[in-house]
């Protein structure tokens, strides 16, 4: 029963994934999507909160990022924020996935 | 949420049924001094384990946000205080498996301490700033102590929050720069007092298990800020500056702890913050004896109780790999790979057994130590803290 769940719950996050993340959505296939979002979850949300409404960063709820442009969402993952625990994710994810988390984000979880 | 895990509730169910016939009863007699817990992270539920056949007893649901969870035990060991990301402070009787209280006590907390004489509990919190104590027997509000820095009252994160002798509790300020030792020695309100400029962004803390020091990792700067209990005219004292050696540090992925000590062979062992190495300090006279290379950046060194050895697990993306130092040749012995997202160790009182929790595979691995066998393995849901009843009785944990 619940693989009919999960794969129509997948085909939705991937169709969404195509439009709004343009061109550079063919690169991120279904897999990497699904590692991304666990990452997300549990990796960033171990400072952000596992509903990522902030801990030891700051909430990244689609509220909270309303007035944060795309370009400089993306540079702080890639980057990170010098002097803060923020840190620089590029030596782990290309730059097309973190347009893909920016996307996410704006959704929600 | 989108690829969410459909499993869950289907996992959670057969499980409860399972448990439910094998709770503990009321009425039938046992001791706490074998009995654990395991945070079900993503499910904000536990499971209450034993450590004599290694089962799970019970599972206690709806405890809301554990991101970030921690506990503590009453002095009698049978209830657990449980500390949420959420602000929720839990009461668990281990003995029945239920909830008996719940209160959220603030947006968003990080962890908690019992008083020496177990009659307080206390909740440090990053939003609103500060520290609030409730009473452990029925969570009735105590006192709240704002986290008030500089000139126009702003509220810092508190972090690094143990209890010491003498009915204290002493915690750090991150963005205060700041460590303060609330005395209640005295009753309900506490004599508290500050010390500023301790150094950059306190992020976490430990205090030694004779309850003497209190030590704080700094995440701005290069070194650790020591405060001696026993002489707290003394004031901080800056140890270990300078040990990254100038050298740009490595990404943090994930912010180490350092609550979980490990002082074994009279020695302490900490994880270096943006290098893959575990700090090695000799209390007598507070100088680094030695640096043991490590395969990430550290999170927990764990020290058996015999001190024999250190496990250490590490930050994304080398959670999968857990390290064993032997502390006698102060070298990494063994390495073995659990599998995804090792989060926590914890040993069995006598040290004959450690557990593991492989949050991202849904299981508790219970190993031998000195094998290195893996003994059994038990199911629980994105396991990460596992705390066992033993810590009712030490100082700081
Ligand atoms: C070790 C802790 C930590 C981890 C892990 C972490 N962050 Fe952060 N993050 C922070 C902190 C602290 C800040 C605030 C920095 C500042 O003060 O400007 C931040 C800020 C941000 C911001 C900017 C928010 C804003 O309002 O401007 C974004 C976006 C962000 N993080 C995304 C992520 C993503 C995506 C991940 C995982 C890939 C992640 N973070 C993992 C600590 C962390």
């Amino acid at each position: 029963m619940s693989d009919s769940i999960r794969l129509a719950s997948f085909f939705g996050g991937v169709a969404l994934a195509i439009t709004v993340a343009g061109v550079s959505a063919g690169e991120i296939d279904e897999q990497r999507a699904r590692e991304l979002q666990h990452l997300l979850v549990q990796e960033c949300g171990s400072c952000h909160g596992l509903q990522l409404t902030g801990g030891l960063g700051p909430p990244l709820t689609p509220d909270a990022l309303e007035d944060r442009g795309d370009t400089g969402l993306k540079a702080v993952i890639l980057h990170g924020v010098p002097g803060t625990a923020m840190p620089p994710w590029k030596g782990l994810l290309t730059e097309e996935e973190a347009e893909w988390l920016v996307d996410f984000l704006r959704e929600g979880l | 949420m989108r690829y969410g895990r459909t499993w869950l509730p289907a996992l959670v169910a057969s499980l409860g049924l399972l448990l439910a016939s094998t709770a503990t009863q009321a009425g039938e007699l046992r001791g706490t001094g074998d009995l654990g817990v395991v945070i079900e992270r993503e499910a904000g539920s536990l499971v209450i384990v034993e450590h004599s056949n290694r089962t799970t007893l019970a599972r206690v649901e709806d405890l809301g946000d554990f991101s970030h969870a921690s506990v503590k035990f009453s002095r009698d060991a049978r209830y657990a205080f449980v500390f949420g990301r959420d602000g929720g402070l839990s009461r668990i009787d281990l003995l029945t498996g239920t909830l008996e209280n719940r209160v959220v006590q603030a947006g968003n907390s990080v962890g908690g301490a019992i008083s020496q004489d177990g009659s307080l509990v206390a909740v440090s919190n990053y939003e609103p700033g500060g520290v609030h104590v409730f009473r452990a027997d029925d969570l009735g509000e105590v006192a709240r102590i704002p986290a008030e820095f500089g000139d126009d009252g702003e509220l810092s994160r508190v972090v690094g929050l143990v209890d010491a002798p003498g009915q204290k509790f002493v915690f750090s300020l991150f963005e205060a720069g700041e460590i303060w030792v609330a005395d209640f020695s005295d009753g309900d309100e506490p004599d508290i007092r500050r010390f500023e400029d301790v150094g950059k962004q306190p992020y976490d803390a430990l205090i030694t298990p004779d309850g003497r020091y209190y030590i704080a990792g700094l995440f701005g700067e290069d070194g650790l800020v020591l405060l001696d209990l026993w002489d707290l005219d003394a004031g901080p004292q800056r140890i270990m500056d300078g040990y990254g050696r100038g050298e740009e540090p490595l990404p943090v992925f994930k912010m180490p702890h350092l609550e979980g000590w490990a002082a074994a062979d009279g020695k302490l062992f900490l994880p270096a913050v943006g290098r893959h190495e575990l700090l090695v300090v000799d209390p007598d006279g507070w100088q680094e004896v030695a640096r043991i290379p490590t395969h990430g950046q550290p999170i927990f060194a764990v020290a058996r109780p015999d001190g024999r050895q250190v496990w250490v697990n590490f930050a994304y993306p080398d959670n999968d790999v857990v390290q064993v130092v032997d502390v006698a040749d102060l070298e990494v012995a063994h390495e073995i790979e659990p599998g995804p997202g090792v989060l926590h160790m914890e040993f069995t009182p006598r040290g004959e057994q450690v557990w593991l929790s492989v949050r991202d595979e849904d299981r508790v691995e219970v190993y031998d130590p000195d094998s290195m066998e893996r003994i059994t393995s038990l199911e629980a849901i994105t396991p990460s803290g596992i705390f066992m009843t033993w810590r009712a009785h030490r100082t700081g944990l």
